[in-house]
């Protein structure tokens, strides 16, 4: 009899199941597919940057500005340090511990090369330069880590240092609202404005 | 302005919404279960003619496509083989799914998914727990998020706000042995709960800028001359489930860290405000179907002390950016991101682990040590300051009962919670109750920590290498998800035993607590007399608030000590 009564919930289970995997696993998520193609369509595909109808990055993902041998590219504003190099596949952190021997010596390197590529001292780096994000994507820098960027960016490019600065305090985001989150300067569409106003 | 004073504004924002919301979507919940057929005393429901009572068509629909009969109710018995049935059904087919996702359409070339993380996998999505072994983006085509993961993301929070009603319905009910129709509380938990505000939701985060497509992914050629790629997916729709039913699997890898989970900072606070507002809301059912909104003023009250403590604590610790490599950079910034900042960061961490929620917006592992310890300890308090979709509720009943037994042991009397005696047999289901998950976190722990497989999956060494295992047993058998993931977990090992963690964490409880609510709803109710416990004083909510931090959170100390306090003191 018990058996049975199992038996009986358990086909109910099966039944319920398909069911909310055609409303909720296929009609929900198509429909809002759907939606967001109609009302959205370019934030719903990613926000996608193209320049001459290619596509050369999200304005939400960050990128890399080295060369091929993955030195570090004056003339453009560089993003954090990655722990996955910013390959779009492989979003993710270090996860190294606060104590980790490995994240001690990772920073020290990270804030002497900054230091050195930037020509600053040591103690003008700031924290979000010499640690890698959660996502290892992340596209913003702080307004700390731009500022002592501007003078390199503008020497590398000879163009004047204020116009430089008058770029990234265009592409700075204060906190949403005056108060959510924190600002940031967004450097794919910061590095692009470089490239098309002061080539 | 200061980042402080802007992280305090944050909270302030969230805190007015939760506030505002808390009482129409409580009130709602409540008339949602208590259908007009049964016995339930409703005595001042509020009273809208916009939509019908009884069924509605398309709920009598699934009814007849599921083939019960909504009408009659269950005895709990009953009521928990269908929870059972359903669970263990959902991890076969969601297993399968994964298994035979090569031939299927929406695929992106992904190969059939290993058996260990397969089965890891199934059972993390179907207990609400959404621990993730494995890297999104590199493993899970588009059906098998939509129609496998996303869809227990729907019906595990529907499971878990089912199993706390029939528990509240233990209480508010007396002298039947009926707890209502499991089939009829899912049904209405997703149709008039979860679905429509998923739905809005998920309008919110497209227009945030969440992507919403299905395709496999863009190719960009980067201005460096590199190519990147750039994935796509059904994110939305199923990030709004995700924080909603504190599910908390990410569809990407780094969870709702990664810039299309969470674009800006404004939407990760709204993430915030998805994760808690239907844990917060559930006190104000229970309030209303037991006929007295005072005592869900109390649940809630304790639930809100609860976090509000942990979240100053953790928010001070992550400022101080302890731990050697975090003093040498000068802020807390590894493993988070720039346009959250470290306020917004601490907070979600923070909600995400009170909750059973276990998404992330920075990675935890990488967190100061004291801001580590206070996030695996707010798992640790059995996630119930709010906790869970309905798991939050039912889990601070127990200790409710609990705490009135132990009042009760002080004075010398019977103890009674809501006109119900605590007997032998209730008081037994309810310790049981208590001692689940730290006999799996603790076992499991120590079995990891002994055996060469266990120890070879560790990242970091010493005490934060404990912390790391300690934290995945935690999470695991608390059916949070998130992790110090730095742990590499996709071996056959960690994907056995902490599955098995997280079936016995979820299931065990839900035996114990629809036993307990069938036991009180067969009682009458006690008058109340001088001599009863009022459970809807400070003094209570004061009792309650200790019961939770001394019963659960010293169990744990021992444990505590080695890991994460033994670093922060290092």
């Amino acid at each position: 009899m018990s058996a049975l009564r199992s038996g009986r919930q358990l086909v109910a289970a099966v039944r319920a199941l398909l069911v909310a995997t055609v409303v909720l696993g296929l009609a929900y998520p198509l429909l809002m597919t759907g939606v967001a193609q109609l009302i959205a369509p370019a934030r719903a595909d990613g926000s996608l940057v193209s320049v001459d109808g290619s596509v050369v990055g999200s304005s939400l993902i960050g990128q890399s500005f080295t060369d091929s041998d993955g030195e570090p590219l004056p003339e453009y504003f560089q993003t954090r340090p990655s722990a996955s190099s910013y390959d779009g596949a492989a979003s993710g952190g270090s996860n190294l511990g606060p104590n980790s021997e490995e994240l001690v010596a990772a920073v020290g390197e990270r804030r002497a090369e900054v230091a050195a590529f930037t020509e600053v001292s040591e103690s003008e780096v700031p924290a979000d330069a010499v640690t890698s994000s959660g996502s290892g994507l992340d596209p913003d820098i702080s307004p700390e880590y731009a500022a002592i960027q501007v003078e390199r960016v503008a020497e590398a490019r000879g163009v004047p240092v204020d116009d430089v600065q008058a770029l990234v305090d265009e592409h700075t985001d204060g906190r949403d609202l005056g108060f959510i989150g924190a600002p940031h300067v967004r450097v794919l569409e910061l590095n692009l404005a470089l490239d098309e106003q002061l080539g | 302005m200061s980042s402080t004073a802007a992280g305090w504004l944050q909270v302030a924002l969230l805190v007015v919404a939760l506030v505002a919301v808390h009482k129409p979507l409580g009130d709602w919940m409540a008339r949602v279960f208590t259908t007009d057929a049964a016995p339930d005393p409703a005595p001042e429901g509020p009273k809208s003619r916009l939509l019908p009572r009884g069924h509605w068509r398309v709920e009598r629909l699934v009814y007849r496509a599921v083939g019960v009969d909504a009408d009659s109710e269950q005895r709990w018995p009953v009521y928990l083989r269908s929870v059972l049935a359903f669970s263990l059904v959902s991890v076969l087919f969601l297993y399968l799914l994964q298994r035979v996702q090569q031939w299927l359409p929406l695929d992106h070339e992904m190969a059939a998914v290993e058996p260990g993380s397969a089965w890891n996998t199934a059972v993390s999505f179907v207990t609400n727990t959404n621990w993730q072994g494995y890297s999104g983006e590199s493993t899970m085509g588009h059906l098998v998020q939509m129609a496998g993961l996303a869809v227990q993301n729907f019906v595990s929070a529907g499971v878990g706000i089912a199993v706390a009603i029939a528990l509240v319905r233990g209480f508010a009910r007396s002298g039947t042995d009926r707890l209502g129709n499991f089939w009829v509380d899912l049904t209405r938990a997703i149709t008039r709960v979860l679905l429509p505000l998923a739905t809005v939701a998920a309008v919110v985060l497209v227009l945030g800028g969440v992507v919403q497509n299905l395709s496999s992914g863009t190719d960009a050629n980067t201005l460096a001359g590199a190519t990147q790629f750039l994935p796509g997916g059904p994110v939305a729709s199923q990030e709004a489930i995700k924080e909603l039913g504190t599910n908390g699997g990410g569809f990407y890898n780094a969870n709702s860290a990664h810039p299309f989970e969470g674009p800006s900072a404004w939407i990760s606070l709204f993430q915030v405000f998805l994760l808690l507002v239907i844990p917060f809301s559930l006190p104000r059912t229970f309030g209303r179907m037991v006929g007295d909104r005072r005592q869900g003023l109390a649940i809630v009250g304790v639930m809100a002390g609860l976090a509000t403590a942990s979240l100053a604590l953790t928010s001070w610790a992550q400022a101080r950016a302890g731990g050697a490599a975090l003093q040498l950079a000068g802020a807390a910034t590894e493993g988070q991101e720039v346009r959250f900042g470290g306020p917004l960061s601490a907070l979600f961490g923070t909600a995400t682990t009170l909750t059973s929620t276990g998404a992330v917006n920075s990675m935890h592992d990488s967190y100061t040590p004291t801001g580590g310890m206070l996030v695996l300890a707010n798992m640790m308090l059995g996630e119930v300051a709010p906790g869970g979709v309905g798991s939050g509720l039912y889990g601070m009943l127990v200790l409710a009962v609990v705490a009135v037994f132990v009042a009760g042991l002080m004075v010398g009397r019977t103890p009674e919670y809501l006109g119900k005696k605590l007997g032998r047999r209730e008081m037994t289901l309810a310790s049981l109750y208590v001692l689940v998950t730290p006999v799996l976190v603790l076992t499991g722990t120590a079995i990891a920590v002994v055996t060469d497989t266990g120890l070879s999956s560790l990242l970091n060494s010493g005490s934060h290498g404990l912390s790391e295992v300690l934290y995945a047993f935690t999470s695991a058998s608390n059916n949070n998800g998130s992790a110090f993931a730095g742990l590499s977990a996709n071996t056959p090992f960690y994907n056995t035993a902490l599955g098995l963690a997280m079936a016995f964490g979820r299931f065990l409880p839900i035996v114990l607590v629809v036993a307990l609510a069938g036991r009180l709803a067969v009682q009458g109710k006690a008058p109340v007399t001088a001599g009863t416990l009022p459970t809807h004083q400070p003094l209570f909510v004061g009792l309650l608030g200790a019961v939770v931090l001394v019963v659960v959170g010293l169990t744990y100390f021992p444990a505590l000590a080695l890991g994460p306090l033994a670093e922060a003191l290092a």
